[in-house]
């Protein structure tokens, strides 16, 4: 197993576990980005604050800052340990937001966009955070100022060694904090709209984390703050060197690596990484998914699929043989090739008469015309006292392997392919139940597909599932890669339950292609 | 899971990263320097010495009267050598080259030492035009390094050239 599958596998596991006891929505694992800003937004919050009563003169930074904290504790010093623990959080979930996409390999194709718009930031964080420590003034802030200053000075960037600013205590003044705050705001700005660029091609961006999980977090920082409220250590004395230093080793543990290596060796490890990260998704992969391909003569313009795209890679523009009508037009550097436009053109449905089902917007490699004959052919060989089709998922649990005379399985690029009219069609041409398998909540490669599902079966989303399909004959099962166990329970489960109620239960009226009489 | 084990098993795990978030933010701690270190650190910016030559009555003549300088000087300029010497033995050396294409610009060294905490006899003898030979500024104190001090070695004409720079506590 490769690295990369190790990782991916344990990242795996470890949403799986969580989902047990946070739920998908709640997931911290699977909301890492909603989380790095959550995070940011405490940052910038309680800077402001900060801000507000910092004094920049060098006789006053550490004063006012120390102040803070132990004089003003109930609010300076809370939003100062916020501040500083939201800033470790923000840097930690960062990573392992970096770590997590890389893992998934989600780097390369429409997300190389993302990805590198990404890597930036990371030095936006590490610069806004390292040069945040300097402001406080104290020994932790001189040891990191010094040992900044020398790493930086192995670049030949400088003219003067920078660390030459950090001899003696007379060597800085007052102009220095001026300096260091203007880079602390301007820095973290860029931050900001680095973000903006970062998610600039995502469509219904995950912004924050749930109401739930935000004050959960809340709740543990401000705890944090009263427990363990952030104090300043001894004031900076250019004249000693610091002793036993309390590190924060989220942020400033390049200095320790930079005493145990070499400036070189640190500086090869980030210009390394950085641009290991960089070309990552250049590196040889597998070829690409075929995109979506849009049939203008069976787009009516509805703007379904442009609403639906979770990459903003369907624009309408004017249709260029229905004057006053639209048409959808596929971005094929965004397009993630999912289906989920697919699933969501009304064109899509299974009963349309023609012999071969031409959709508006469709998938070469899985044509909604290929998925309806599947359809047809899997449920006229079922068999047994109650039949079921199963919708699946390609990057969910495995359906093919609960294929049996009962159950007929088909598995989709995407369950957001599925248009709900196949579930109606599959139940009229002959299935007792419908089963509808995709990844956990927050688990869905392409994002929305297992939201919109929900939603199109519920009847809250169009193309929504008309009402002449009872639900109870329709079960929707969260199964992820590693969850085919669970999947074949509930399967069972929901098969047991229909035999059950059999009589009791509604089916829709009968429906037979063939009886159609093609024009 | 049942409600209420969710609910305590996310307790659980919130405390777990407010834990892991407050541990190492400040933990565990870090020294640079062993106890019983001071630290010397030798940092200058020098602009090295260079040749210049007199004029003599019939070249100034001929240059217009604007541009009649007395002497005529080479833009680039001489290396800087420095030996730091400990209680008489080379601790140190090192040349600091001019910086710029045309080798016109200051010279710079930044280094730091770690020294046992004592005394010693610290000779620093500077050389910042090679074409002479020796040294012409040169520098020797007895000094006592308490541990975590700092001792700065530096250079300022205006200071009298090589100092020493170290808390007075």
């Amino acid at each position: 197993m490769s690295l990369q599958a190790a990782a991916q596998s344990s990242f795996e596991r470890s949403e799986n576990l969580l989902d047990a006891v946070f739920g998908g929505a709640d997931n911290p694992l699977r909301h890492l980005g909603a989380l790095g800003l959550y995070f940011l937004w405490i940052l910038v919050a309680s800077g402001l604050y900060l801000y507000t009563v910092l004094d920049t003169s060098i006789d006053g930074v550490y004063s006012s800052i120390d102040w803070l904290s132990r004089e003003q504790w109930y609010l300076g010093g809370i939003l100062r340990s916020l501040h500083r623990y939201s800033s470790d959080a923000f840097v930690l979930v960062m990573m392992l937001h970096l770590v997590r996409e890389w893992a998934y390999g989600r780097y390369r194709g429409f997300r190389l966009y993302s990805w590198v718009t990404g890597v930036p930031l990371v030095w936006l964080a590490y610069i806004s955070g390292i040069g945040g420590y300097w402001i406080t003034w104290d020994r932790l802030a001189q040891f990191s100022a010094i040992a900044t200053t020398e790493l930086l000075d192995w670049l030949p960037i400088f003219s003067e060694p920078a660390a030459r600013n950090f001899l003696a205590p007379d060597s800085i003044s007052d102009r220095f904090f001026t300096v260091l705050v203007f880079i602390h705001i301007g820095v973290p700005l860029m931050l900001i709209l680095g973000l903006w660029a970062h998610v600039n091609r995502i469509s219904r961006v995950d912004y924050l984390p749930s109401r739930r999980a935000m004050a959960a977090i809340m709740a543990s920082l401000l705890a944090l703050a009263l427990v363990k409220p952030a104090l300043s250590d001894a004031p900076a004395n250019l004249a000693l060197a610091p002793a036993d230093l309390r590190l924060d080793w989220f942020i400033l543990f390049l200095h320790p690596l930079t005493d145990i290596t070499s400036p070189a060796a640190v500086w090869t490890l980030i210009f390394g990484t950085t641009l290991l990260l960089f070309a990552l998704p250049f590196l040889p992969h597998p070829a690409a998914a075929p995109i979506a391909v849009v049939d203008a003569p069976n787009c009516n313009g509805c703007s379904r699929c442009h609403a639906d795209c979770p990459y903003e890679a369907i624009t309408m523009v004017p249709h260029p043989d229905k004057p006053g009508h639209q048409i959808a037009v596929v971005d094929a550097d965004n397009c993630a090739a999912c289906g989920i436009c697919a699933g969501s053109c009304p064109s899509s449905t299974p009963f349309r008469s023609q012999d071969k089902l031409v959709t508006g917007i469709d998938m070469p490699q899985q044509p909604v015309d290929v998925l309806r004959r599947m359809l047809e052919e899997k449920v006229a060989r079922l068999s047994g006292k109650t039949r079921l089709v199963v919708f699946g998922c390609d990057k969910g649990a495995d359906v093919a392997a609960l294929d049996a005379a009962d159950t007929a399985t088909l598995s989709l690029i995407c369950t957001g392919m599925l248009p709900p009219s196949f579930v109606e069609y599959a139940l009229r041409s002959g299935a007792d139940g419908v089963v509808v398998t995709g990844c956990r909540d927050g688990g869905c490669d392409f994002r929305l597909g297992m939201e919109w599902t929900r939603e199109r079966l519920s009847r809250n989303r169009e193309p929504h599932l008309r009402d002449l399909v009872p639900l109870d004959r329709v079960q929707l099962v969260e199964a992820s890669r590693s969850d085919a166990g669970k999947l074949a329970t509930a399967i069972s489960a929901f098969r047991t339950r229909l035999e059950k109620d059999m009589a009791a239960t509604t089916r829709p009226p009968a429906y037979s292609r063939r009886k159609i009489h093609h024009g | 899971m049942a409600k209420p084990a969710a609910i305590i098993g996310q307790i659980i795990l919130y405390g777990a990263f407010a834990a892991f978030i407050g541990y190492f933010s400040t933990a565990p701690t870090y020294r640079q320097i062993a106890d019983d270190v001071a630290l010397v650190k030798l940092s200058m910016s020098h602009l090295g010495g260079r040749e210049c030559r007199k004029r003599t009555p019939e070249e100034l003549a001929k240059l217009p009267p604007n541009m009649r300088a007395p002497l005529d000087c080479p833009r680039g300029r001489s290396d800087t050598k420095i030996v730091v010497e400990l209680d008489g033995k080379p601790f140190y050396e090192v040349t600091m080259h001019p910086t710029g294409l045309s080798r016109d610009g200051v010279g710079t060294v930044y280094k730091r030492f770690e020294l046992k905490a004592g005394t010693y006899k610290l000779g620093v003898k500077m050389n910042d035009n090679l074409v002479n030979p020796g040294f012409n500024f040169v520098r020797e104190e007895q000094v006592t390094l308490k541990p975590a001090q700092v001792l700065v070695i530096d250079f300022n004409p205006d200071r009298g050239g090589l100092f020493f720079q170290q808390a007075k506590n």
